[in-house]
């Protein structure tokens, strides 16, 4: 289902005229309203009249998450505190966090494109959602809460954690549709086995899963445990949060609302715009942002772009699922190493669980990474032989795809910490010492 | 003749056998016979427990990896040679022992636990040369 055509299947050209005249309105609003822009914009010698069609994006400079942490916490803000009706934050694991703020304009257009994001997902007033991301500060929760009443499902807004109340209620209410992060949809179906729910009783039937980088091979694992499909969401709360872009019932990419959003590719290392097609750092504009509209955001996020025909009939761009973050990227010895890499190989090998720890440390002047991998009970041999030679394909395996030697230490079931919210995937020691 | 072996996996981790053995005694197992099988990391521990299925469940409840292995137990004279003798037999019959585990009983007899590549091959040469196996429901008693 589609819920906004006129926007989500415009044609290219007519997009880009749009987006062209969006973001001169979008310039002007910064140029007058945010000292910060005002002064970048006269350092790089553009007025906002330089801007005139989408082509002239390229011209303008970028901000960065240090921007919004140096002006923490308002200086971005293109509104006076009057206007703002929301907060969120992020939760500020490396240094400061930083805050975003939504007039009720923004409000109103989040909420528009997390119906739309749902609408892809086939959410529809009949519908029981539970919306399992956490309230607050963060923005799963009230952001995937907004769409989903706006489509009209009837929501139940139990936040994270308290696994077994999720459980209890997804069984007496009948959830058909769950949002949380992927690492939690993990951790549900596992219960669900423990617990010795009767599957016949859970009726969800599809997963709009986001917040953290996934593989297809978890995507696999959680469809076949929970009985549903999975859906990747993205976004980010500098853009907005949840609803920046989501994957249609085709599954090749998120399409991109390029009407509020518009993305661009770079060279991480030059800035330099790139082709579609290419791998490089994701970019966005929010051209109708009215609290806190920045201007070509790096988003750290490392994916491909590409414009090829859909079948669902949606003009938008589509972004494949991220790589990873570069701020996620970790080097061990000079190799450049994602986490998702590791869940790739991992979750390829049945005898593995969907949870892993990456313990990343320096001995001697020299990086060691340890992965730590869950058993599975029914794979537990008793024999120590295959429980090595378990260890040594689970090793070959990393080597081939990381290029790196890994220590495997296998684990108890159990006994890697679960996440109700954003899975911890990495323990780096290295910065400690 | 079959006995039905527990084996546990077991992370390298200081306290984690005690939490089992607790776990043993509240629930009134008695284990007849155990070892245990290490590596840097990890152990396996593999005994013979006087209720199998109950030590099965609720260390699984409690969260251990816990899995059932079919063994035997042979019983050799207490002397020089005894486990020799048994031992010939297996290999002259080309059968692999997996693992091997003993204890004594102190009525001049040895009980070895053992794993083998093929349990009822070796049953069927013990018979043959008159060796002696320990009924399941005698092991558990002890």
């Amino acid at each position: 289902m589609i819920w906004n055509e006129h926007y989500e299947c415009m044609g290219r050209e007519q997009l880009a005229a749009l987006q062209g005249e969006r973001l001169r309105h979008m310039v002007e609003r910064i140029y007058f309203n945010v000292p910060f822009y005002r002064r970048r914009l006269q350092e790089t010698g553009i007025e906002p009249g330089d801007i005139r069609t989408v082509e002239d994006l390229k011209k303008l400079p970028f901000t960065t998450k240090q921007d919004l942490r140096d002006n923490y916490p308002f200086g971005l803000f293109a509104v006076p505190q009057q206007d703002v009706v929301r907060f969120h934050a992020s939760s500020g694991t490396t240094g400061k966090s930083t805050v975003v703020g939504y007039t009720h304009n923004d409000i109103l257009m989040w909420t528009e494109v997390v119906a739309r994001a749902l609408s892809m997902a086939g959410v529809t007033r009949n519908d029981i959602i539970q919306i399992a991301y956490g309230y607050g500060l963060f923005t799963g929760g009230l952001g995937v809460h907004y769409g989903a009443e706006k489509v009209g499902a009837s929501v139940i807004p139990i936040s994270g954690g308290n696994t077994r109340k999720q459980l209890q209620l997804m069984e007496d209410f009948g959830s058909t549709v769950i949002a949380c992060t992927p690492s939690y949809a993990a951790y549900l179906g596992e219960a669900i086995i423990e617990e010795k729910i009767d599957r016949r009783k859970i009726r969800l039937r599809a997963g709009i899963f986001g917040a953290e980088p996934w593989t297809e091979e978890m995507r696999m694992q959680i469809q076949q445990i929970l009985g549903l499909k999975a859906y990747d969401i993205y976004g980010l709360s500098e853009v907005i949060g949840p609803g920046v872009s989501m994957e249609c019932g085709f599954q090749h990419g998120m399409h991109i609302f390029e009407d509020h959003f518009i993305p661009e590719i770079i060279s991480p290392e030059t800035g330099e715009v790139l082709p579609y097609g290419e791998l490089g750092e994701l970019v966005f504009t929010a051209v109708t942002k009215e609290a806190l509209p920045l201007l070509r955001y790096r988003t750290r996020d490392l994916t491909r772009l590409h414009v090829a025909h859909c079948d669902c009939g949606r003009t938008l761009v589509r972004m494949e699922k991220c790589v990873g973050r570069s701020d996620d990227m970790l080097i061990i010895r000079g190799v450049n190493v994602f986490p998702s890499q590791v869940e790739s190989v991992l979750l390829d090998m049945s005898e593995t669980r969907p949870h892993y720890l990456l313990v990343v440390d320096r001995e001697h002047n020299l990086d060691t990474l340890e992965v730590q991998v869950e058993v599975e009970d029914q794979f537990f041999s008793d024999e120590v032989k295959e429980l090595e030679e378990l260890r040594g394909r689970i090793s070959a395996s990393l080597a081939s795809t990381l290029g790196l030697h890994a220590t495997i230490r296998l684990v108890e079931p159990g006994s890697i910490e679960r996440s109700m919210g954003k899975a911890q995937r990495v323990v780096d020691k290295r910065n400690r010492n | 003749m079959i006995i039905r072996q527990l084996s546990v996996f077991l992370e390298n981790r200081t306290g984690r056998l005690t939490e089992l053995t607790g776990i043993l005694e509240e629930h009134d197992i008695n284990i007849s016979s155990f070892s245990i099988a290490d590596t840097t990391d990890f152990g396996i521990l593999r005994m013979i427990v006087g209720k199998p299925e109950l030590a099965e469940r609720v260390l699984r409840e409690k969260g251990f990896s816990v899995k059932i292995t079919d063994v035997l137990c042979m019983i050799v004279p207490h002397k020089p040679g005894g486990l020799h003798r048994a031992l010939q037999i297996l290999s002259d019959n080309g059968i692999a022992v997996d693992y091997m585990y003993a204890f004594a009983t102190g009525d001049g007899l040895a009980n070895v636990v053992i794993r083998t590549d093929s349990l009822p091959k070796t049953i069927e040469v013990l018979q043959l040369h008159k060796m002696e196996l320990m009924q399941a429901g005698d092991i558990y008693q002890i």
